[in-house]
Parts: structure tokens; C-alpha cells; sequence
């Protein structure tokens, strides 16, 4: 029997509005299917190389992303999908990216691992554990001095928190009080090794205490406690009150990636987490107070579906790069 | 005309800067408060205050990082990374993110930064606060190495380095700084990716940066008692390559000889053999000879350094050698 210890917020955890709770479950449930098709397309050999999927872990990209501003910025990790569909990268963006095409976020440069969109302040995926955490420290240089008022967000997994970049980073951000919240998705497993094997700490705020900033464990998987305390840190930031450590406690449904399935996990564990799925936590709540019924649900459920199945199509008719974008890019020119 | 030193051109470009560009910042360990372990930088932390101007803990791989962070979000950033053997303790920073953030995000980004760093021997710094950092980068594509060899050029250079829309690497020389020299006063910006021709010769081409520059102009000076006219050409940039000023030095003189503060293995002075080879093969007249320090380290001990870096003796040696090849 795997029992999940359910972290108790720091803050007042009111319940979103009914339009902010709709958009939070259509987001989670984009995020979810479009990883389920981006499988299946792997299958069908119709993307290449390798995907990291953050199915079970989508409260957190939503959670955050619905307390952003315009402006401010985020760097995130190669299981990154769920951030970059949380900031409103668009399905068709991603898709035609993960095949490759022009029309891809990334022009087809990029792949599965670097989605990016700087119009929406996404600024990058990393393919590098723990690279993006500076990069975002550098973005919160430039709100800072500047004065705009941004936050600067970094996501990444509990495996990060072992590496240098991670300890340069928050000693960085904490001296200079910059405004940079450091999102950490826990999900147990860093690639395919549970975190007690590589990490001597059970709750990984723990570590923000040598960089005198607040570390806060967090429920992960509900979507709204993780909207209220990002909020309260993102208040701290924009107030000039320096950086926060947030512990995401989540879980990863999928292996590491696409070639992994998972076979170190303790029997009963993922039907455990199952049980506090995101999409579930938020269904039973509107359910409760009458914002869906399940049938209203089956028919979201299928129509992002359907609208998800008409981008491949569409993307596979989408042209590829040719040898004239092959040395493009590598340079501004000018 | 001015007469400044290596040192005070730096300072002087990157002051410059700041003053006409806001979103200019720099930082480093010990830049602002200190003026900089070299000393490069003294008085711009009260010029331009502690908004502009920030020691930052050492941490290379957190601020080099944060560098390419404030440049994609608008600010033109230049970080000291002190002795460019530090440069690998921030390497991912340099070749997974810095030079490829352009490239992999379907070119949405500028990347406006400079990092400026300390190399090369000769001042018993021992093994790891002597070497000569550019090979170790040119294999990345997506970064500008730029490395001034007079004060003129350290001026020029930085200020060009500064005002590029890429990243670029500017590694000055720390046995130069003291070194003298006129900096015109409308010296201005000057442009990367240009070769510059330091003496006119028509016997033989000698090719170096940096410290070996110097000494290959000593041993031309030598050799033109012996009635041989070498030119010296200093590359200035090594990303771009002005490979268009090797090849019509070589097609007036016929030999080549490439001098290194480097080993020999995996260096640039391999690539201007292979353009030689490529593209000037018809104008050589003698075999191709290259001066560099071979699989030797940077030693502590004096006699051993000396060794280790070639001299002008060694370099005026392989000058005659191919200047008399048959």
C-alpha cells in the first residue's frame, strides 16, 4: 500500500472562478491528450529522436502559467510540453515542430526538447539538466534593472537540485534579490532512479534555506494550491522581495522517456497517484459545485481530441526545412 | 596621439560603451569594487554604479548563464570570466546554450553579449592560469572569437565585440597589458572578422595572434639583416576567419609558417594548413611549417615555460628553414 503524503499549504487556497477553473481544465486536458497523441505519433514512427511526457504532472504548468503576467518570462526543461501549452503555445506549433516542419515553433530547429516562443515570454526548453535555471536568473537581471515589473520562472525536475547550476543559481538570484520564482516539478524519479537513491533530503525546499530564501513544499497536484502559492511568491518577487523555492510534489506517469516504461516503480505506486490525478482533483471540484457534469466533460474531452487529430493531419502535409535554412540562424545578420 | 596601454584600452572601450549604450552592463568576480585582478577595469563601478556595474559570487556557470539570460531579454551584457581557464567551469553555458539559443529556436533570439577573459603564459601562472582558450571554442559554431594583440586592437575590438547582435568571446593576452601603443583618437568601432597586416614582406608569410604575433615580428626583424622579407600577419578574429588576407599573403610569398601559443593537436593553426592545402596549394613553393607548443603544458618553473612556448628564437628558426625549402 503506497500512501501520498499531501503536502498542507502556506496559503489561503480559494477556490479559482468558474471561467479561470474551465480554462484550467480545457489547458490540463490539452496538455494530457496532446502527450497521448505525441506517443502514439512516436509509435507510428511519425517524429523522430526521443520525448520526455509530463502526463500526472499538469497541475503544475497550468497552476503557474495562470498566474503569469504578460512579460514575464519562463525557461523550463526538456519535459516541457506542458509548459509551453500552458503559456499558450499553440497545438499546431508544437506539433509541426515535433515533425519537424517549417512551421514549427522552432522552424523545425528545435524539436521536442527546445520548444520556444518568445512572444509569449517562453523562453526556451533545455535539453541541458539544471542550464535553464541561470538563463532565468539573467532574465530577472534584465526586469530588474529595467524596472518592469516581470517575474522570471524556472522550471525543473528534483534531479536538478543535485546539480552546480542549481546552487549557483539561487545563491545568485538570492544575493542579488532578483525576482525569480525556481518552480521544482518533484516527481520522484530523476530519469530512471527514485529520488531517494541520488538525494539525501525527502523535501527538496529544505535546500533554500542555505540560500536564505523561502522554500515551500507544495501539492502539486491541485491545480488551484499551486496557483495560490505560486501567486504569493510572484507577489514577493514583483514587490522587490527577492526569489522563492517552490517544491512541486507531482508524479510522472510515463517513463523517462519514450523508450522507458517503468519498471523500477513500487507496485501500487502510479495507481496511487492515479487516485489524485490533476484532471480528476478539478473535475470532482466543478463537478461538486455544478461548473461540468460528466457528460459536458466527455464532450471537452472529445472535441480537443478531434481538434488535436486535425493538427497532425495537418501538420503532415506541413513542408519541411529545406538546405536553405540549413545555415540560417547561426548568426543575426546585420 | 594617444599613447595608451593593452590594459587601459580595454577599459577605455568598455567605458566607452557604457556611456553610450544603457543597456550595457558588466559584471564578474572582483570587477567593480576591485577594478578587476588585471586592473581592467578600474573606476567604472563609480562611473556607472552598482546597477551597471556588479561583482558577482564565483560562479562562472550561473553568470555566464545569466549573461545569455539578460541578453535575449534586451540588456547587452559583458561578463569577465577571469582566467580563460575557467572558461570550461562555464562551458555548457558557452557551447550548449550561448552559441545554439539563436540557432535552436528557429532564430528568435539576438544574443548580444561579450565575454571577455585572460590567456596566454609567460608570466609563471603554471598550468592552469596560463592557457590559450580559443581552440577549445572554435569547434562550436555560433560563437565570435575575437583576440586583440595592441592596444589599438584591444580598443577597437571590444567595442566592435560589444556592439555585435552575437555572442562573442574577446580573449586578451595577460602578458600584454602593460604593452603600449597609439590609439588614434577617432579609433572608433572596429570591425571582426578582418586579418591585419602588421609588416610587408614578399619571402615568406608568418601567422599568429597575440604574444606570438610580437615575437614573430622580432624574428622578422632579425631575419630582414639576412635578406629575408617576411610578412606578419596577425588574424585578429579567429570566428569569422579572414582567410582571403592568408591566401593573398601566401600567393605573394609562396611559404607559410603558422605560429601557435598552443598545442599542436586540434588548433587553429591546423585549419590555416588546411586552407593553404585546399584553396593555396598552387601558390606554396615549400613545405608548410607550424610553431606552437607541440603536447607541452604551461609549466610552472621558468627554463621549463620558456620551453614550453615558442620563442622567438624557435619561430625565426622555422622562418629560415622554409624560407631556404627547395
Amino acid at each position: 500500500m503506497v500512501t501520498i503524503n499531501i503536502p498542507t499549504p502556506t496559503v489561503e487556497v480559494k477556490p479559482l472562478d468558474a471561467d479561470a477553473r474551465m480554462n484550467a481544465l480545457r489547458k490540463m486536458l490539452e496538455i494530457r491528450l496532446t502527450e497521448e497523441k505525441l506517443q502514439e505519433m512516436f509509435l507510428a514512427n511519425l517524429i523522430r529522436g526521443t520525448t520526455h511526457l509530463c502526463i500526472g504532472q499538469e497541475a503544475v504548468s497550468t497552476g503557474v502559467a495562470s498566474a503569469l503576467r504578460k512579460g514575464d518570462t519562463v525557461t523550463c526543461t526538456y519535459r516541457g510540453h506542458g509548459h509551453a501549452l500552458a503559456m499558450g503555445m499553440t497545438v499546431k506549433a508544437m506539433i509541426a515542430e515535433m515533425m519537424g516542419r517549417a512551421s514549427g515553433c522552432c522552424r523545425g530547429k528545435g524539436g521536442s526538447m527546445h520548444m520556444t516562443d518568445a512572444s509569449i515570454g517562453l523562453l526556451g526548453a533545455n535539453a541541458i539538466v539544471g542550464a535553464q535555471l541561470p538563463i532565468a536568473v539573467g532574465a530577472a537581471m534584465t526586469a530588474k534593472y529595467k524596472k518592469t515589473g516581470a517575474i522570471s520562472v524556472t522550471f525543473f525536475g528534483d534531479a536538478a537540485t543535485n546539480i552546480g547550476a542549481f546552487h549557483e543559481s539561487l545563491n545568485l538570484a538570492s544575493v542579488w534579490k532578483l525576482p525569480v520564482i525556481f518552480v521544482c516539478e518533484n516527481n520522484r524519479y530523476g530519469e530512471y532512479s527514485p529520488q531517494h537513491w541520488t538525494t539525501p533530503v525527502e523535501d527538496l525546499s529544505v535546500r533554500a534555506v542555505s540560500y536564505n530564501m523561502p522554500g515551500i513544499t507544495v501539492d502539486g497536484q491541485d491545480v488551484e494550491t499551486v496557483h495560490a502559492e505560486f501567486k504569493a511568491a510572484a507577489e514577493r518577487a514583483r514587490a522587490g522581495e527577492g526569489p522563492t523555492f517552490l517544491e512541486m510534489k507531482t508524479y510522472r506517469y510515463m517513463g523517462h522517456s519514450r523508450t522507458d516504461t517503468g519498471p523500477y516503480r513500487p507496485a501500487g505506486e502510479l495507481d496511487a497517484w492515479k487516485q489524485r490525478d490533476p484532471i480528476l482533483l478539478l473535475k470532482t471540484k466543478m463537478i461538486a459545485d455544478g461548473q461540468i457534469d460528466e457528460v459536458e466533460f466527455g464532450e471537452l474531452r472529445d472535441a480537443t481530441e478531434r481538434y488535436i487529430a486535425e493538427v497532425v493531419e495537418w501538420a503532415k502535409r506541413e513542408p519541411y526545412p529545406t538546405e536553405a535554412d540549413l545555415l540560417t540562424d547561426i548568426f543575426y545578420e546585420g | 596621439m594617444p599613447v595608451l596601454t593593452y590594459r587601459e584600452a580595454v577599459r577605455s572601450a568598455l567605458a566607452d560603451e557604457m556611456r553610450a549604450d544603457e543597456n550595457v552592463i558588466f559584471f564578474g568576480e572582483d570587477v567593480a569594487v576591485a577594478g578587476g585582478v588585471f586592473k581592467t577595469t578600474p573606476g567604472l563601478y563609480e562611473e556607472f554604479g552598482a546597477e551597471r556595474v556588479l561583482d558577482t559570487p564565483i560562479s562562472e556557470e550561473a553568470f555566464i548563464g545569466a549573461a545569455l539570460g539578460a541578453a535575449i531579454t534586451g540588456l547587452r551584457p559583458v561578463a569577465e570570466l577571469m582566467f580563460a581557464d575557467f572558461i570550461p567551469v562555464a562551458m555548457d553555458q558557452i557551447v550548449n546554450q550561448i552559441a545554439k539559443y539563436r540557432y535552436m529556436s528557429g532564430g528568435q533570439f539576438i544574443v548580444p553579449l561579450t565575454i571577455r577573459s585572460a590567456q596566454g603564459g609567460g608570466v609563471g601562472f603554471g598550468t592552469q592560469h596560463s592557457q590559450t582558450a580559443e581552440n577549445w571554442l572554435l569547434n562550436t559554431p555560433g560563437l565570435k572569437i575575437v583576440l586583440p594583440g595592441t592596444p589599438v586592437d584591444a580598443y577597437g575590438l571590444l567595442r566592435g565585440a560589444i556592439r555585435e547582435n552575437n555572442p562573442v568571446i574577446v580573449l586578451e593576452h595577460k602578458g600584454l597589458y602593460n604593452l603600449k601603443g597609439e590609439v588614434p583618437e577617432d579609433t572608433g568601432v572596429l570591425e571582426l572578422g578582418k586579418a591585419k597586416v602588421m609588416r610587408q614582406g614578399r619571402h615568406v608569410t608568418v601567422v599568429g595572434v597575440q604574444l606570438m604575433m610580437h615575437r614573430a615580428l622580432e624574428a622578422a626583424e632579425t631575419l630582414a639583416k639576412e635578406g629575408i622579407e617576411v610578412e606578419v600577419i596577425d588574424l585578429r578574429t579567429l570566428s569569422p576567419l579572414d582567410t582571403s588576407t592568408v591566401l593573398e599573403s601566401i600567393r605573394k610569398t609562396g611559404r607559410l609558417v603558422v605560429v601557435e601559443e598552443a598545442p599542436h593537436a586540434s588548433s587553429w593553426g591546423g585549419d590555416l594548413v588546411s586552407l593553404a592545402a585546399d584553396e593555396g596549394i598552387y601558390y606554396l613553393d615549400a613545405p608548410v611549417k607550424r610553431v606552437n607548443m607541440g603536447r607541452a603544458m604551461f609549466a610552472y618553473s621558468e627554463p621549463l615555460e620558456t620551453l614550453a612556448i615558442p620563442s622567438v628564437e624557435r619561430i625565426t628558426a622555422a622562418i629560415r628553414e622554409v624560407a631556404f625549402a627547395q
